[in-house]
């Protein structure tokens, strides 16, 4: 009878979790209003989340451009349509690639430190003692840095994307030498604003409410101590990368699909 | 609310997120007019266009001359017209022939200069007056069928 009671213990704790972060996440919706009105607060977090990642996103976003450019040619010109390159990059990065590595890299990059940060201060009881001088730590920490994280993804990935595709042109027409009227109109022609470009952001919207999301609430639940901070740091790495990929599957199929 | 210098860099932030969208969707649409070489501009008429697209390149002897301009229909000749860009340094002839080609077999179109035997060059808003059309896979398949059913009965008698 023991791994019965064991079971019944495991789903409460489960659905008790999932009630934490459920009712977290509504407030820091609820707060999202009252936090844009203090909108220095959130202007540093910005600062913090977006300008100093802004390094490895466009490096990033440089480097998969090229690769994208060697490898799309190099299949691209076994059915000697070389011409389609741009197209090819294009669309791999607005819709897929961009968002996605984006988000995966903000996890790294971002998440990570949001957590520690917001775990650090829970060991160190800095946000009880928040809450005795009648500060919300909600409104006051985590509402700011989830509205900087939610408006900063998208900036990033829109960087990332126009950092690639200007790769792959770096690769495909200076190096390599593929027509830049084709590459260009092509690009032009099969690329859709809305669709495409539209899309994309609304992707990374939806990436970046996640991986904020998921950040914080690791570093909020967290056990305090050195040990609970780094567990939850990596904790945040791995689901809101999981997050990140099982919703582009979801968001991907919802748009795209024919 | 008070300044602080945060509000500078995270003001260029989000205007480089700005530039990198505006840059996505126009494609950077007038990339290529910035490293574009001084053109003329040359009309045509063709019966079919195939699938000839704005940007694809107009090709003499295989090296890239110049660009396609702008493709509009003519409802009056029931023609399209192209309007195509030609780099300064290649002169043609006024007689040449525009012929609507495919690079490899499902390539991309592009447009083929021959150049003619005349005295006087192409200048500024002339119009080529002999073009042959893209060559359209569907008529000449039927074609082909046509001339095909049409043999048949020939060959089959004893």
């Amino acid at each position: 009878m023991k791994w019965v009671s064991d079971l019944g213990f495991k789903t409460r704790q489960q659905l008790a979790d999932l009630g934490h972060a459920a009712r977290l996440f509504v407030r820091l919706l609820w707060l999202m209003g009252p936090t844009l009105r203090r909108f220095g607060l959130v202007r540093d977090q910005m600062h913090f989340l977006g300008n100093y990642s802004l390094a490895i996103i466009s490096v990033s976003g440089l480097f998969v451009g090229f690769v994208l450019g060697l490898q799309g040619y190099y299949t691209l010109q076994r059915y000697g349509s070389s011409s389609a390159l741009g197209l090819l990059v294009a669309l791999s990065l607005v819709r897929e690639l961009g968002p996605v590595v984006t988000a995966l890299l903000f996890a790294g990059r971002a998440g990570t430190s949001l957590t520690a940060e917001i775990g650090l201060m829970k060991a160190g009881e800095q946000l009880s003692a928040m809450d005795l001088m009648a500060v919300d730590p909600l409104r006051r920490i985590l509402a700011p840095r989830f509205l900087a994280g939610v408006l900063t993804m998208p900036i990033l990935a829109a960087v990332f994307s126009a950092v690639g595709i200007v790769g792959g042109w770096v690769v495909g027409v200076v190096m390599i030498g593929v027509d830049p009227g084709s590459f260009w109109g092509q690009m032009q022609g099969g690329v859709d604003v809305w669709k495409d470009v539209g899309n994309g952001v609304v992707k990374s919207l939806v990436f970046g409410v996640t991986v904020t999301f998921v950040a914080l609430l690791q570093g909020y639940e967290a056990q305090p101590t050195p040990e609970g901070v780094s567990r939850a740091t990596t904790r945040t790495v791995v689901v809101a990368s999981l997050a990140v990929l099982g919703l582009d599957f979801l968001l991907t199929a919802l748009m795209f699909s024919i | 609310m008070q300044r602080s210098k945060n509000d500078l860099w995270v003001g260029l932030l989000v205007l480089i997120g700005a530039v990198a969208l505006l840059f996505l969707a126009l494609q950077s649409a007038n990339l290529l007019s910035l490293n574009m070489q001084s053109t003329y501009k040359v009309t045509a008429r063709f019966d079919n266009i195939g699938g000839l697209k704005r940007q694809a390149a107009v090709k003499s002897a295989g090296v890239v001359v110049g660009r396609v301009d702008a493709i509009s229909f003519d409802d009056k000749t029931f023609q399209a017209t192209v309007i195509m860009a030609l780099e300064k340094r290649y002169a043609f002839p006024k007689d040449s022939s525009l012929k609507i080609l495919t690079s490899g077999l499902l390539g991309e179109q592009y447009i083929g200069i021959e150049a003619g035997a005349g005295d006087a060059n192409l200048a500024d808003g002339d119009r080529v007056q002999q073009t042959q059309s893209a060559m359209v896979l569907e008529s000449l398949l039927s074609q082909f069928l046509y001339n095909k059913a049409a043999d048949t009965p020939a060959t089959n008698k004893p």
